[in-house]
């Protein structure tokens, strides 16, 4: 007899349940964890959103990021006018320019008179969407522009270069120069940790030790020491990727103990011992076992090293030492900005920090929810 | 007790040894060699260095030797408090470091201090009363000091303070105490300069201890001796920091070894933004200007600080915690 409080139907569904959990399988669970994590389902849409920008960031764009006109250095931003009279026709006001009476430097200021209109998908600077698809399109543009018809959303830098077409290249540059150099940091941290955790022994003694020795460096000044020898001749690509490796020498480390701790941890399970016993070869072990149960854990810790990959990139391109001009990255756009009377009289010049915060935030909450969801049969 | 400060000790110099291997290939790199830059400086200002004259200065500086009987001939001059001439100002690189070496310390060092000083209570506070307005608002802090770059922190404070001051808030002397002897004075001048950089240093790091500190002490106040002190009728306040607190204090000591690398890193380049008079800009200016043994030395230096550092700490957490005096006392 059942003396349940719950009725008939509300415990069968609970059973169901149950059972549907019970068969999950461990990717379902996660994913299940995961979703519950509101964080960190946020953070991964915006993460989500930036790749989206680093894959359209020409079409995003609407100028040519290298195109500069003196004339036209250090323009505030020009905000857009959604409405004309009530009536939907998005422009933005143009730009008189004037010769300062005292200063004789050029002025230019909003004339509310003219009206730039502007529209989406206009036609452009031609470019490859995708890297395929030879197009002109972008997601806004002026429409039947004349020479002097402007559009700086974000204003101008101090050669006149639009800062909105600017950034969305510089996303590009810096979040895969975070996805590149946490690649290169895997493959050593997961070199270094296996054989750290699967041997033990000495390797393991002296592999500690070095990341122990790694870590208490201080990391900025051995960079910027070995950054400023590159070469002054390099291409922009091999500047890229000689700053990537410089910076992910130092990023394996977490991701190197986080590997050798699930090694550790793993080794001793029943289920590798009952493999061990029916015979597999150690690579098996290590390929159809072991990696599969601790490959959540590295996909968690390699978002969290994502950050510090995109903060020192940043930082050194701050310095004038990582990449250089005319490689655009959130690092270099900063640059500008280091002047302290340049950035009173036009601050939009710090406009690149704002997606460096956005994104870093993003990246450690998604990594966070990955990190809880990573063991899903814990408590 | 021994045993573990012999371990310490020896990971000590092992990093110092790979501190000065490192700074070496910093000063290696580039191409060519302190004699062409020599003479290309002595060239630039008129006068003329023969090939005969340059292979002797090459022979006498020990250059046409291998690469390891250089970094040997460095080492020992450097022991010795030798570190070379800083080409483009002329003079002794130690000469040219001067004070700038401690004023980086003092900046470090008074950011891990204030990280201290802000982590212990709020933290406290946040797991005392976990889930309240202030635990959130901790909470908020501290993911603002996790993202945001200490430096563009130091761009946006000193941005700030032009537009609503109208003050330079960066340096770390008032402009008359700038040139002025070491004093009572000039150091009282320095303390009143500290806090701004040492925030901006501090706040990523206060974020991670307070976070720290929340969680264990949360976990140590659900142990029973927790119930049973306060069941014997101890005050609430005692309760919590006669025992919880003292054991979740080891973080502040354990965090240091990787807290000060950090927060030197950090100060060279918030040293950039906020002009102060650190190594920070003086190794970016040598790294531009190629002025490698200045550039390599500055690196050493930053190391070997930081190292003589995280051993003090070591020490602070053998004397605070006295499970590990008497683990490796076995």
């Amino acid at each position: 007899m059942d003396r349940s409080p719950h009725p008939a139907g509300e415990r069968q569904i609970a059973e169901l349940e149950e059972e549907r959990v019970s068969v999950a399988t461990q990717w379902q669970l996660m994913w299940w964890r995961f979703r519950r994590h509101r964080l960190a389902m946020l953070g991964t849409a915006v993460v989500l959103a930036f790749y989206a920008a680093v894959l359209f960031a020409d079409f995003l764009a609407y100028a040519d990021p290298g195109a500069s006109e003196a004339q036209r250095g250090l323009l505030p931003p020009q905000r857009i006018h959604w409405l004309l009279d009530g009536r939907w026709a998005p422009h933005v006001y143009g730009l008189a320019g004037k010769r300062d009476p005292t200063t004789f430097k050029r002025v230019y200021t909003p004339d509310p008179s003219q009206k730039v209109p502007v529209r989406f998908f206009a036609p452009g600077f031609e470019y490859r969407l995708l890297g395929v698809l030879p197009t002109t399109r972008h997601l806004i543009g002026v429409e039947g522009a004349r020479p002097e018809d402007t559009l700086f959303l974000l204003g101008t830098d101090e050669q006149g270069r639009d800062l909105w077409s600017r950034l969305m290249y510089g996303t590009r540059t810096s979040l895969t120069i975070g996805l590149v150099g946490v690649a290169f940091s895997l493959v050593l941290g997961v070199m270094l940790g296996g054989v750290s955790g699967l041997y033990g022994g000495l390797a393991d003694t002296i592999i500690q030790r070095v990341i122990e020795i790694v870590r208490s460096i201080p990391t900025i000044p051995l960079w910027m020491g070995l950054a400023a020898a590159l070469p002054n001749d390099w291409t922009v690509m091999q500047v890229y990727f000689a700053i990537t490796i410089i910076i992910s020498l130092v990023g394996w480390t977490e991701l190197a103990r986080v590997v050798r701790g699930r090694f550790l941890a793993l080794r001793e399970e029943d289920f590798v011992t009952a493999a061990v016993l029916a015979g597999s070869s150690q690579m098996r072990i290590i390929v159809h076992h072991l990696v599969p149960s601790f490959l959540s854990h590295i996909i968690a810790a390699t978002t969290l090293a994502i950050p510090a990959m995109i903060i020192s990139e940043t930082s050194l391109s701050f310095l004038g030492l990582g990449l250089r001009p005319p490689a655009i990255s959130w690092g270099v756009l900063l640059q500008q900005a280091q002047n302290i009377q340049a950035l009173a009289i036009s601050p939009w010049l710090l406009v690149s920090a704002v997606p460096v915060i956005i994104v870093i935030l993003a990246l450690n909450f998604m990594g966070d929810g990955l990190r809880d969801a990573a063991d899903p049969y814990g408590q | 007790m021994l045993a573990y400060l012999g371990r310490r000790l020896l990971l000590a110099v092992l990093t110092v040894w790979a501190v000065s291997v490192l700074s070496f290939v910093v000063i290696q790199l580039p191409p060519g060699d302190y004699i062409s830059s020599y003479i290309a400086q002595m060239s630039a200002s008129g006068s003329f260095v023969s090939a005969q004259e340059a292979e002797a200065l090459r022979q006498q500086y020990g250059l046409d030797k291998p690469v390891w009987v250089q970094y040997l001939r460095w080492m020992n001059l450097v022991v010795r408090g030798n570190f070379g001439m800083a080409l483009e100002w002329g003079r002794p690189v130690s000469e040219v470091i001067g004070d700038r070496l401690w004023l980086t310390m003092a900046v470090s060092i008074a950011a891990i201090i204030l990280t201290w000083v802000l982590a212990l209570p709020i933290g406290i506070y946040s797991a005392v009363r976990q889930y309240s307005v202030g635990d959130y608002a901790a909470t908020l802090v501290g993911f603002i000091g996790l993202a945001v770059p200490s430096f563009m922190l130091a761009l946006v404070l000193m941005y700030a303070g032009f537009k609503l001051f109208n003050a330079n808030v960066g340096g770390l002397f008032s402009d008359e105490m700038a040139q002025a002897a070491w004093g009572w004075a000039k150091t009282w001048d320095l303390i009143k300069h500290l806090p701004l950089p040492a925030v901006i240093l501090g706040l990523a790091g206060t974020a991670q201890l307070i976070r720290i500190m929340r969680a264990n002490l949360l976990d140590e106040l659900r142990k029973p001796y927790v119930v049973t002190a306060r069941a014997r009728g101890l005050s609430e306040w005692r309760v919590i920091l006669k025992y919880p607190v003292r054991v979740a204090l080891n973080p502040f000591a354990s965090t240091v070894g990787y807290l000060l690398p950090y927060v030197v890193s950090g100060s060279i380049i918030v040293s950039l933004v906020l002009g102060l008079p650190t190594v920070g800009p003086l190794l970016l200016r040598a790294l531009v200007a190629q002025d490698m043994f200045l550039a390599g030395t500055i690196v050493l230096l930053l190391g070997v600080m930081t190292v003589v550092g995280t051993f003090i700490s070591d020490l602070l957490l053998m004397w605070i915690d006295p499970r590990i005096r008497l683990e490796s006392g076995k």
